[in-house]
């Protein structure tokens, strides 16, 4: 079977109607992985025992020429961060390099429980903390379009094995922009929902606040299936919304003529390259062409972002970071002669450069003196941020902007510089600390034929319409 | 310069962090050029505006009501082993680097 292009519904229906079993297909995909994943970088552990089970029961299923689930048989991977029981999963952190987890992660769960196979668990910067994947304590990620780039982060993993055909869809997290940005990079479809509209149960903790789980996919389509599937309450997590979840799949017949789509002049200005202004531009013609409204609006405090996702996110790692000890899991320095010496050395050793930067940036701004005028801070900008949009949501249904300043870069080009690697997040954190729901959808190339993200961003809780214009998106491309 | 090499040894002291003369030289000048940046949040008056501590606050909460009342929507029932069993015993143990079969097992506790 030809896995390029793989979707969701042809994988499923290709398992339904016997073509193939869901048992080869698993095995297609880890030949494949076998072949090309050696250049790229992306997955760190396979779970083939897990995977050949679940696609045993499924083909059991279709013998029987019963209905499969929504996921039947179809090959999917996670991302590191979330864990799953008896599969090693590190974060991609030496502190966690043996850590098997006792329970699964409720988004890997639902998944398993709608019939995806779970291949395995894939490469990221570690406890999610970078934009380029060259964080990773394992080894770092190519770009599947461009071997010499980074394939962007925190998810870099999770949309290099979908660009690369190395799995149908794969899992996320996005805490600054760790979903959206890889996928743009890489050329796929990076959804991150609503805060609160996917548990976090199973998922390391990076920032609370911050964090989610979402889907990164082919099709605008998938990200729908998979999305309507991990969805909802779960008891698990006191934070996940009790909101109705619409049927996402349904509401993309939905047409978008007549919708009102904003555009953000902070999001076009200064320091956009410019093939991707162009792109962008071009896509919002063919939404107005589409019958879309374009209005102009503004985000006015679009610039205090970065500064302000940076004490928020790094105050609250500070705080969860914090549990990795070397007590009851994880790496333990073999030469402490007291127990404080073992936490110090324990975490000296095993946390990478990036990790320590931020946990020391965030104890810094929590710290006797300075929580005023950090955390606080930081926090009533928020606010604002928030503001923001809900005051530009009175006037329109979405806002189209980029997703980064520019296309991928080189593996190597910024590692020295974290300023730098922090300041290219301007276009995504802001989404994250408003907790309203964005998606990368591929919009073109440049002269490199590297992908270009558009990104779509909605009200809370209404990812049917950002999924509905990501696909008008789609199909105008 | 804002932070010190004394304020970098402070602060590693409270987040349980060694980091090796090296890695401070490193921290002192990565944590300012970050600083410099961040202080560009003094330039809004947020005299009046509520801190943000977390999105749920926006949907979901009774506005009308105190406390963690507010937060009724998030609320279960406490049931002992109701959701999730807690571990067994040996599945706790499983990952420890350092462990009796009982007891997670550490260094010497008190320093003198």
């Amino acid at each position: 079977m030809n896995l390029d292009l793989l979707t969701i519904d042809a994988a499923r229906s290709a398992v339904q109607e016997r073509k193939t079993s869901a048992a080869a297909l698993a095995e297609s995909f880890y030949a494949k992985i076998e072949s090309d994943d050696p250049k790229i970088g992306a997955f760190l552990t396979l779970s083939k025992e897990r995977a050949m089970a679940k696609a045993a029961e499924i083909d059991a299923l279709a013998a029987k020429g019963e209905k499969l689930p929504p996921l039947g048989g179809v090959p999917v991977a996670i991302k590191d961060v979330m864990v799953t029981k008896g599969v090693r999963t590190t974060a991609g952190s030496k502190i966690l390099g043996n850590y098997v987890p006792p329970y699964d992660c409720t988004a890997v769960a639902r998944l398993e429980a709608a019939g995806a196979v779970v291949l395995g668990k894939l490469n990221c910067d570690e406890f999610a903390m970078g934009s380029s994947n060259e964080n990773s304590a394992w080894k770092p990620v190519h770009n599947p379009r461009d071997l010499t780039r980074v394939p962007g982060g925190s998810s870099g993993g999770s949309a290099a094995a979908v660009a690369a055909d190395m799995a149908v869809a794969t899992l996320g997290s996005d805490t600054g922009g760790s979903i959206r940005q890889p996928a743009s990079f890489c050329g796929v479809v990076g959804t991150m929902p609503t805060y609160g509209r996917v548990s976090r149960y199973g998922l390391i903790a990076f920032a609370s606040s911050l964090d989610h789980i979402g889907p990164l996919t082919k099709t605008v389509k998938d990200a729908a299936i998979v999305l309507r599937t991990i969805a909802g309450r779960d008891p698990m997590d006191s934070t996940s919304a009790d909101i109705p979840v619409p049927d996402y799949v349904a509401e993309l017949e939905r047409p978008v003529r007549g919708l009102k789509i904003g555009v953000a002049k902070e999001y076009l200005g200064e320091g956009l390259d410019k093939e991707i202004r162009s792109a962008i531009e071009a896509a919002i013609q063919k939404l107005a062409r589409q019958g879309c409204e374009i209005v102009d609006v503004s985000l006015p405090h679009t610039k205090y972002a970065i500064p302000a996702y940076y004490i928020v996110a790094t105050a609250e790692a500070s705080s969860n970071l914090a549990r990795f000890d070397g007590v009851r899991y994880g790496y333990r320095a073999k030469d402490a002669r007291t127990l404080s010496e073992m936490y110090r050395r324990s975490r000296d050793q095993a946390f990478g450069a990036e990790v320590k930067r931020r946990i020391m940036l965030g104890t810094y701004a929590l710290s006797a003196g300075y929580y005023d005028a950090y955390y606080l801070k930081a926090q009533k900008v928020r606010t604002l941020l928030t503001r923001d949009f809900e005051d530009a949501f009175k006037k329109v249904d979405a806002i189209v902007a980029p997703v980064s300043p520019t296309a991928a870069f080189k593996l190597g080009e910024k590692v020295d510089d974290p300023l730098a690697m922090y300041l290219a997040d301007i276009y995504t954190v802001t989404a994250d600390l408003a907790g309203i729901p964005g998606i990368s959808v591929p919009c073109g190339q440049t002269k490199e034929k590297l992908p270009i993200g558009l990104q779509i961003l909605a009200r809370h809780f209404d990812e049917s319409t950002m999924l509905r214009v990501a696909q008008a998106s789609e199909k105008a491309a | 310069m804002k932070v010190t090499e004394k304020d970098v040894a402070y602060v590693a002291d409270l987040g349980n962090l060694e980091l090796t003369a090296e890695e401070r030289t490193r921290m002192v000048r990565d944590l300012n050029s970050i600083l410099g940046h961040i202080d560009s949040l003094n330039e809004l008056d947020t005299t009046n505006v509520p801190p943000m501590a977390q999105v749920s606050d926006r949907y979901g909460v009774d506005q009308s009501k105190q406390g963690s009342e507010r937060f009724a929507y998030a609320s279960r029932e406490d049931i002992h082993e109701g959701l999730r069993k807690s571990l067994p015993h040996d599945v706790a143990l499983e990952n420890a680097p350092d462990s009796d079969g009982t007891f997670f097992k550490v260094p010497k506790v008190i320093e003198r």
